[in-house]
């Protein structure tokens, strides 16, 4: 089998490969391979035909395949190598990579690695959803796939369980294309969407929203033919009272999604459980030296301008791991506390600024993000809405915690 | 002569196609015919997929002796069909003294059935074969071993084919006539004749009984739900780990399976129910089973289970009395010709090459058998899928054919080319089912969320599929409503 050697090899040719592969191009790094398992790079931005990316990093709505565009027009004219078609099927701690393709079998032997992989749904069977399994039960982005991709009518009758941005985008979506969406149902008392999707995708529609409610049985043997839906109490448990039959013939699930991190776990990355993704350094290193990892494979964002962002700092970080420009300083554990459901890195050197991005346990208002070394408060962030469905990031500076022990950040009401 | 037939077989599982098989190897001419739209579709696929060893048997009974002769059988059988089969072993696990009695008690019976090794383990040697086995004895028995149910069925069905006997699949069986020569049968909208009727009806063993005017048997279906886990946590188990039996249950416990392609099994649960079709799974049980799971396996999470099914067992005992009856296989005196099989639940699959024997026998009683030269027993293919290979192995098959190169399913690392021989497969199978049962893909931990977009594109692309065309597993469950618009000229 060939082998060849690469300085930087970029798994994933979405917006966290791309944007990592176009910064650590600028930082003038010119041996840089990015591989995609698809024909296009874009990833899944090209079946997000929707608008509302980019708002952060162009200052304008752009929909997703115009989102992508710029940055693969900037790879391109970067002249960055890309392998498309190809798959990474396995990722050695040594950085050696085995990819396939129509072409053939390739070892590459990488100096450093961004895993920019993405995430998958969480299905049915993930939630243990009990009832029949009838056609007609589509994770959301994968009907997403066949409706604006394939031009394929994947249902009537539409119930949505879960209000994740992507079914929140789909209720809209297939309104529009002349399905009725009987409703979405959310067992959280709060939506796990972005607010301007709630507004935009189903009040604007009058699509109804009913939280604490769950999906608890599918029915039909061959197409579905509806769905048993329940309230649920505190503990998330069914409200027999509730229970109704709700008849459709499609059922697409936003229930969350997954970091795709099968290939760090086989490499041996350290993975956190409160995010499913790696654990890293401020410079975005997991615990494989020469292995960075970013983007929703790293934590699931809501906005691809934050992707973009993350990444494009993993880019150039990859870079001055490369040129020996690190220093492995003592490392300062951050840690939530208080209502914060993770924060990322999960270590910093202290010597740089840094942002922290986080999210909170529930919503709020009014309230503070406090990060503390010991009793020292070191950077305070005030919020009116604080939501855990949209990420929270938060600047620290390096002058205040050159000397911390640990950082621990909290809501302070 | 077309539409007739010198055996007709009713029903295209695990035992209609071993029958198939079997007789695929003499002169008669043989037909399968099968209500839904591929074989493997009822309790042959919905199952813990293993090779019993035959201790759980009363000596003398067919379930006893088919069971301990189909296991011996099923090594070479597999060899030749290209499916994976693993012998294991299998710990049966005593909690107390009265337990540890219950496995004295099996240990002779499987012993006065033929099976061989088997040996009562104390914790020490229990923990060598098995680390945190748990129990104060067990029972070792080493020629259990684990299969994929469907593949198995699948294989005889297209070895069968192979040479020569007719599949009518999505044909119903709606009325049977005893002729003077033997019988008429009505499929689907075809008259087919036969002189041997074969029922391997499973489920529907009774009903196929009753359109003969044989009342004397009932069907009692009884449920099992399984948890399919994720992958991550293959090498748990090194065998099979069961508890001991209890009287009067009508399975053999909830407990961890090992499967040939690495995921573990939780289940199954015994729930007797009215409805033979019924494979729905409920919300009780898949709470015990995630409950008795987080015991048994204790590195357990959450987000690995991945999926769950449910089988029905079709039992002859009513849910009042329970336990098992033996398999009823026997020839008509009454109507020459039918040959009856009711009640092949467990260990039916493992039986299945020796019930195929067996009925042969029966059939050469009222047929001349005569050996049919250039019968080819063995199947094309490879045993592994491409992802089970050496790197080297996997290059090589690269370089010849570049669909190899593409992998289609992400989870389970399914390539393009693998997908392309399902849907090509030799019984003209068109379901998306039977393309995720002969290739694996969409069985993974993304339960096909990324892989059915691209099996949807290369059946539009390459076979021309529209939308209204996919089906998951029969004529009433299309995917799609056709297209979103018309397409622009």
């Amino acid at each position: 089998m060939q082998t060849i050697k690469k300085d930087l090899v970029i798994i994933g040719g979405g917006p966290a490969g791309l944007a990592a592969a176009v910064s650590a191009k600028k930082k003038g790094l010119s041996d840089i391979l990015l591989i995609e398992r698809d024909r296009i790079l874009g990833g899944i931005l090209n079946q997000c035909i929707h608008d509302g990316f980019g708002l952060h990093t162009f200052k304008e709505a752009l929909t997703g395949p115009e989102y992508a565009q710029r940055y693969i027009d900037e790879f391109q004219s970067l002249g960055i190598e890309a392998m498309p078609e190809t798959i990474v099927l396995s990722l050695d701690k040594d950085r050696t990579l085995t990819v396939s393709s129509k072409k053939g079998f390739l070892k590459i032997q990488a100096n450093a690695v961004i895993l920019a992989m993405g995430c998958r749904e969480r299905t049915a069977g993930a939630i243990s959803l009990p009832g029949t399994r009838p056609s007609g039960v589509y994770t959301a982005g994968a009907a997403q796939n066949f409706v604006n991709l394939q031009n394929i009518m994947i249902g009537k009758h539409i119930v949505i369980l879960g209000s994740g941005d992507i079914g929140l985008i789909m209720a809209r979506r297939m309104t529009l294309e002349g399905a009725k969406v009987e409703a979405v149902f959310e067992l959280l008392p709060t939506p796990s969407g972005l607010a301007r999707n709630v507004q935009q995708c189903l009040n604007d529609y009058n699509i109804p929203l009913f939280l604490s409610t769950s999906v608890f049985e599918l029915h039909g043997k061959d197409r579905l033919t509806g769905v048993t839906v329940a309230q649920v109490d505190e503990k998330f448990q069914m409200i027999h009272e509730t229970k109704r039959f709700v008849p459709c013939d499609t059922l697409l699930l936003s229930v969350g999604l997954i970091p795709e991190n099968e290939l760090s776990l086989n490499a041996g990355v350290r993975l956190e459980p409160a995010t499913s993704g790696a654990s890293v350094d401020d410079r975005f290193m997991t615990s494989i030296p020469g292995i960075f990892s970013c983007g929703n494979v790293l934590h699931v964002h809501d906005l691809v301008d934050h992707v973009s962002e993350e990444a494009s700092l993993v880019g150039q970080s990859a870079v001055a791991y490369l040129q020996n420009k690190t220093d492995s300083a003592t490392a300062i554990p951050v840690v939530p506390k208080q209502d914060i459901r993770y924060v990322l890195p999960q270590k910093i050197s202290g010597k740089e600024d840094v942002t922290l991005s986080l999210r909170v346990t529930r919503p709020m208002r009014n309230a503070s993000i406090q990060v503390k070394d010991g009793d020292r408060k070191v950077a305070k962030k005030k919020l009116v809405r604080l939501h855990p469905a949209e990420m929270i990031r938060i600047k620290v500076k390096a002058k205040h915690i050159e000397n911390a022990e640990k950082l621990e950040v909290s809501v302070q009401c | 002569m077309e539409n007739q037939y010198d055996v007709i077989i009713i029903g295209a599982g695990v035992v209609g196609n071993a029958i198939a098989r079997e007789l695929s190897k003499t002169c008669v001419s043989v037909a399968v015919i099968e209500k839904e739209l591929d074989v493997s579709m009822g309790t042959s696929s919905r199952n813990s997929g293993v090779i019993h060893s035959g201790i759980h048997y009363k000596p003398g009974t067919l379930r006893a002796s088919l069971n301990v002769l189909g296991n011996s059988l099923m090594a070479d059988l597999c060899q030749d069909l290209k499916v994976k089969i693993d012998y294991i072993g299998k710990l049966t696990v005593a909690q107390d003294e009265e337990e540890v009695k219950s496995l004295y008690m099996l240990k002779d019976q499987g012993e006065a059935n033929g099976v061989p090794g088997l040996e009562i383990l104390d914790p020490d040697a229990m923990e060598k074969i098995q680390p945190n086995v748990g129990g104060i004895k067990a029972l070792h028995s080493p020629s259990t071993g684990i299969i994929c149910p469907y593949s198995l069925t699948i294989a005889l069905a297209e070895n069968a084919h192979a040479n020569g006997c007719r599949f009518y699949l999505g044909h119903e069986v709606t009325s049977i006539k005893k002729t003077g020569h033997g019988f008429e049968i009505e499929a689907g909208k075809k008259k087919l004749t036969s002189r041997v009727l074969i029922n391997s009806a499973g489920l529907y063993s009774a009903e196929i009984c009753r359109m003969l005017g044989i009342n004397n048997y009932q069907i009692y279906p009884c449920r099992g739900e399984y948890l399919i886990l994720d992958k991550r946590l293959k090498g748990a188990l090194n065998l099979l780990v069961y508890p001991a039996p209890h009287t009067g249950k009508a399975g053999l416990g909830i407990h961890l399976t090992n499967t040939v392609s690495g995921n573990i099994l939780i289940g199954p649960s015994n729930e007797y129910q009215e409805d033979p079709e019924d494979y729905a799974c409920t919300a009780d049980i898949m709470a015990q089973l995630r409950r008795e799971g987080h015991v048994l396996l204790p590195e357990l999470k959450t987000a690995d289970f991945i999926r769950s099914f449910s089988g029905l067992r079709p039992k002859q005992t009513p849910p009042e009395i329970g336990g098992f009856k033996d398999f009823v296989i026997e020839s008509r005196e009454d109507v020459k010709g039918f040959i009856n099989l009711v009640g092949i639940e467990s260990p039916g699959l493992t039986s299945s090459p020796a019930i195929a024997l067996m009925v042969r026998d029966m059939v050469e009683k009222l047929l001349p058998l005569t050996p049919k030269t250039g019968f080819n027993g063995t199947r094309s293919g490879m045993t592994n899928h491409f992802h089970e290979l050496s790197n080297e192995e996997k290059a090589d098959l690269v370089a010849e054919n570049p669909d190899y190169g593409e992998v289609v399913c992400r989870c389970e690392q399914i390539t393009r080319k693998e997908v392309l021989d399902a849907i090509e497969n030799p019984l003209g199978v068109k379901t998306i089912n039977s393309i995720k049962y002969r290739s694996r893909a969409m069985m993974g931990r993304c339960q096909g969320g990324f892989c059915l977009p691209r099996i949807v594109r290369i059946l539009e692309k390459d076979f021309g599929y529209r939308p209204e065309d996919y089906l998951l597993k029969n004529r009433s469950s299309p995917l799609f409503f056709g297209k979103m618009r018309q397409d622009t000229p």
